[in-house]
């Protein structure tokens, strides 16, 4: 589904990614991990096309992202709160977006419905202007805008950060469900180990912009994944001293 | 700790993006400043010969003094409308050991450096000096009334924040104000109640007997404390620091939808301009800019200068495309990125703001009929500036706006706040104006009103008729500058 070929991106001559090949097929539930300025964000930028990567391409159901704009009608995200409109309450933002994915009110109603337990009864209906959200409802409403209009492919970037741990689990659970029932190919960054060992089947591991890992996971994921980020934690440590 | 303040502020001025990259117009600002301050000074010396020719053999100290109320009463009006409480990122010093007395003393002295604070004693330390160069008796009277004038100017500044304050609170908050203002003038005017003579005996007295300058100073002292007890108060998160939740006004757009495959823009672009301060009052603006002909044609004057109609015509029904277009793309830069990301077509999304900018010309034109009162031909001017208008600025500006790079803060108000302006804006903001109003005025000149209002109408005509193409040429300009875009707005203001 989504293939990336020599990709780099520099800044001023420094290199922030660089990778050589990576695969994600159709329906998979996909991880990234990685320390802070380790690349996440600056890939899934690449992948929707946000910056323009210094060599290399990106392909998703063998659109090159960079030269067509045709991959946008299967693909949603939610990178960080700019992506919502901050003047908009929840469901008129809901609905700029149903209209924007072809997505008529009944459509966008029913989809959001499936959502109340989500919601915890915080968003709808609630006559506020996404801006007056706390952090955490923000980013429940800009999830769920990801899930509008059956995209084939869901860029969440740290979507469990700011989240209450009921939301937590629901959200796993939410994300499992898109990945294995209906194909839905699930890309997600975050700096809880626990979490996504429990959503996505696969993980990598990126540092200083390079893939240094690519799992699939089991149970022995979790401790490993633990074992790696430790083990630079102390030799870190160790250079200090 | 007050040095700590100093050094935060320092660096906050001289390290904000918007300074490094607006030198050109904080230039402007100074020589502005300047030429304000010329003016007074030679207002100052001014006045005194004024008074000569006038009135001269009376009490010149005194004539001032008597009128001070109107200066009082004028100078907190532009006060409300022009200062605010100057503003300190407060937060991160609450959990800091700082004394909350400490901040709270630093902003209300910082306040007392304002240029306004400033602009009074340039017209009365002239008008002082000369006075005393040309011979007034009583030199300690002069100071006395110089050491009164500072006096006042604080407590203006300090008595206006508290007014702010507590208006603030208000759902139309200039209208008490206004109100009690006006009222205050009309019972002087109609020596009800003359301020003009007490206030003017108060200065007089005081000027005579300089203990009385007490009084002044105890009531400077009180305003200085309502001040501080007031933002005392407010120091806490759940107080002020805490940003208000706004109820929503939902209206119903589903009209829009007769513009079709735009109207989710349509809709956006409305709302963007209905619930956000900024985009708010530059709606609100478009009244001046109506009202911008009463300005010139009632004087005779500029009724018979000609190519002034075309200029008039341009800005009062251009007055929302120009504020509003010359922002195009930088109002959606907060969530940019998103639209970049999602399912648009860049065509559309540029063409609901063109139809608006459009609506506006023409709502515009026809709120601005009545002056044809003003005759026939200037309302013919108006016409042909209005097709002018749509046809060929609403593409330039639009146009100019794939060079915007800068991010543009929707909750921050308008009047005097250049966020989000560059040098194109500028560059591409004059001629807008002055390239209709030049051809114009030459062909005018030339070869005759009819055949100057033929070429505004026919460009204009020209550029409708190219509509689709032009658009098509904007639109690749815009995804060209894409990424730089994104990467712009993306950075804070």
């Amino acid at each position: 589904m989504i293939q990336t070929t020599d990709i780099s991106k520099s800044y001023n001559g420094i290199q922030v990614l660089k990778i050589d090949e990576l695969h994600i097929p159709k329906g998979q539930s996909f991880g990234l991990v990685g320390n802070n300025g380790a690349g996440k964000t600056t890939y899934f930028s690449l992948l929707l096309d946000l910056i323009n990567p210094t060599t290399g391409s990106i392909t998703s159901n063998d659109i090159v992202v960079s030269n067509s704009e045709d991959w946008k009608p299967f693909t949603s995200a939610f990178i960080d709160e700019t992506f919502l409109i901050g003047y908009l309450t929840p469901e008129e933002y809901f609905y700029f977006i149903g209209d924007l994915r072809g997505q008529n009110k009944a459509d966008v109603d029913a989809l959001t419905s499936q959502f109340e337990d989500f919601f915890n009864g915080e968003i709808l209906g609630k006559k506020k202007y996404l801006r007056d959200l706390s952090k955490g409802n923000q980013k429940k409403a800009g999830i769920v805008a990801a899930l509008i209009g059956n995209p084939e492919v869901i860029i969440l970037d740290e979507p469990f950060a700011n989240l209450d741990p009921t939301t937590q689990i629901r959200l796993k659970q939410i994300l499992k469900d898109l990945a294995e029932k209906q194909g839905v190919t699930v890309l997600v960054s975050s700096h809880d180990l626990l979490h996504v060992t429990d959503v996505c089947e696969r993980i990598v591991v990126l540092e200083k912009g390079e893939v240094v890992k690519d799992l699939e996971t089991n149970p022995t994921t979790l401790r490993e994944l633990e074992a790696h980020f430790a083990k630079s934690a102390i030799s870190s440590s160790e250079e200090e001293e | 700790m007050i040095k700590h303040f100093l050094n935060l502020e320092w660096k906050q001025y001289f390290r904000s993006p918007y300074w490094q990259k607006n030198l050109a117009l904080n230039i402007l600002l100074v020589f502005f400043a300047l030429y304000l301050m010329a003016f007074f000074v030679l207002g100052g010396v001014g006045l005194y010969y004024g008074l000569d020719e006038l009135l001269p053999n009376q009490d010149k100290l005194a004539i001032v003094s008597k009128y001070m109320f109107y200066w009082i009463l004028g100078d907190l009006l532009f006060r409300f409308f022009m200062q605010k409480l100057p503003v300190m990122s407060v937060k991160p010093l609450l959990t800091l050991p700082v004394k909350r007395s400490t901040v709270v003393n630093f902003v209300l002295g910082k306040s007392a450096f304002s240029f306004f604070n400033f602009l009074p004693l340039f017209l009365a330390i002239p008008f002082a000096i000369t006075l005393s160069a040309y011979g007034y008796p009583d030199t300690t009277a002069i100071l006395m009334w110089v050491f009164i004038v500072i006096i006042i100017t604080f407590s203006s500044n300090f008595l206006n924040f508290i007014i702010e304050a507590y208006s603030a609170e208000l759902s139309v908050p200039l209208l008490p104000f206004l109100i009690v203002a006006a009222g205050l003038y009309g019972l002087n005017y109609f020596e009800i109640i003359s301020f003009t003579d007490i206030i003017g005996n108060g200065v007089i007295a005081i000027t005579q007997n300089p203990i009385f300058i007490l009084i002044p100073l105890l009531v400077l002292g009180l305003l200085y404390m309502v001040n501080y007890k007031l933002l005392l108060q407010k120091l806490y998160l759940d107080a002020s620091l805490k940003t208000k939740v706004k109820d929503v006004n939902a209206s119903d757009l589903s009209w829009t939808k007769r513009f079709g495959d735009i109207a989710p823009f349509m809709q956006l672009d409305l709302r963007l301009i209905w619930r956000n301060k900024r985009t708010k009052s530059t709606a609100f603006l478009m009244v001046i800019g109506l009202l911008y002909g009463l300005f010139f044609y009632p004087q005779p004057m500029y009724r018979e200068m000609e190519f002034m109609w075309a200029f008039i015509g341009i800005f009062s029904t251009g007055f929302f495309l120009i504020n509003f277009g010359q922002f195009i793309p930088a109002w959606d830069s907060g969530y940019y990125k998103m639209l970049m990301s999602q399912n648009i077509k860049y065509e559309q999304y540029l063409r609901s703001k063109f139809i608006l900018m459009v609506m506006s010309v023409v709502v515009m034109f026809v709120l601005g009929i009545p002056y044809v009162y003003f005759g026939w031909k200037i309302l013919i001017a108006h016409f042909a500036a209005a097709i002018y208008n749509i046809g060929v600025n609403s593409h330039v500006i639009m146009w100019g706006g794939s060079f915007n790079r800068k991010k543009i803060d929707l909750d921050k108000k308008a009047a005097f706040n250049y966020q989000g302006t560059g040098a194109v804006q500028w560059l591409i903001g004059i001629p807008l104006m002055l390239v209709p109003m030049i051809l114009f005025g030459i062909l005018n000149w030339l070869l005759g009103f009819e055949v100057a209002i033929a070429t505004l109408i026919t460009l204009g005509i020209i550029g409708i008729v190219l509509h689709k193409k032009l658009m098509k040429f904007i639109t690749e300009k815009y995804l060209n500058s894409k990424y730089k875009m994104i990467a712009a707005f993306s950075k804070d203001a």
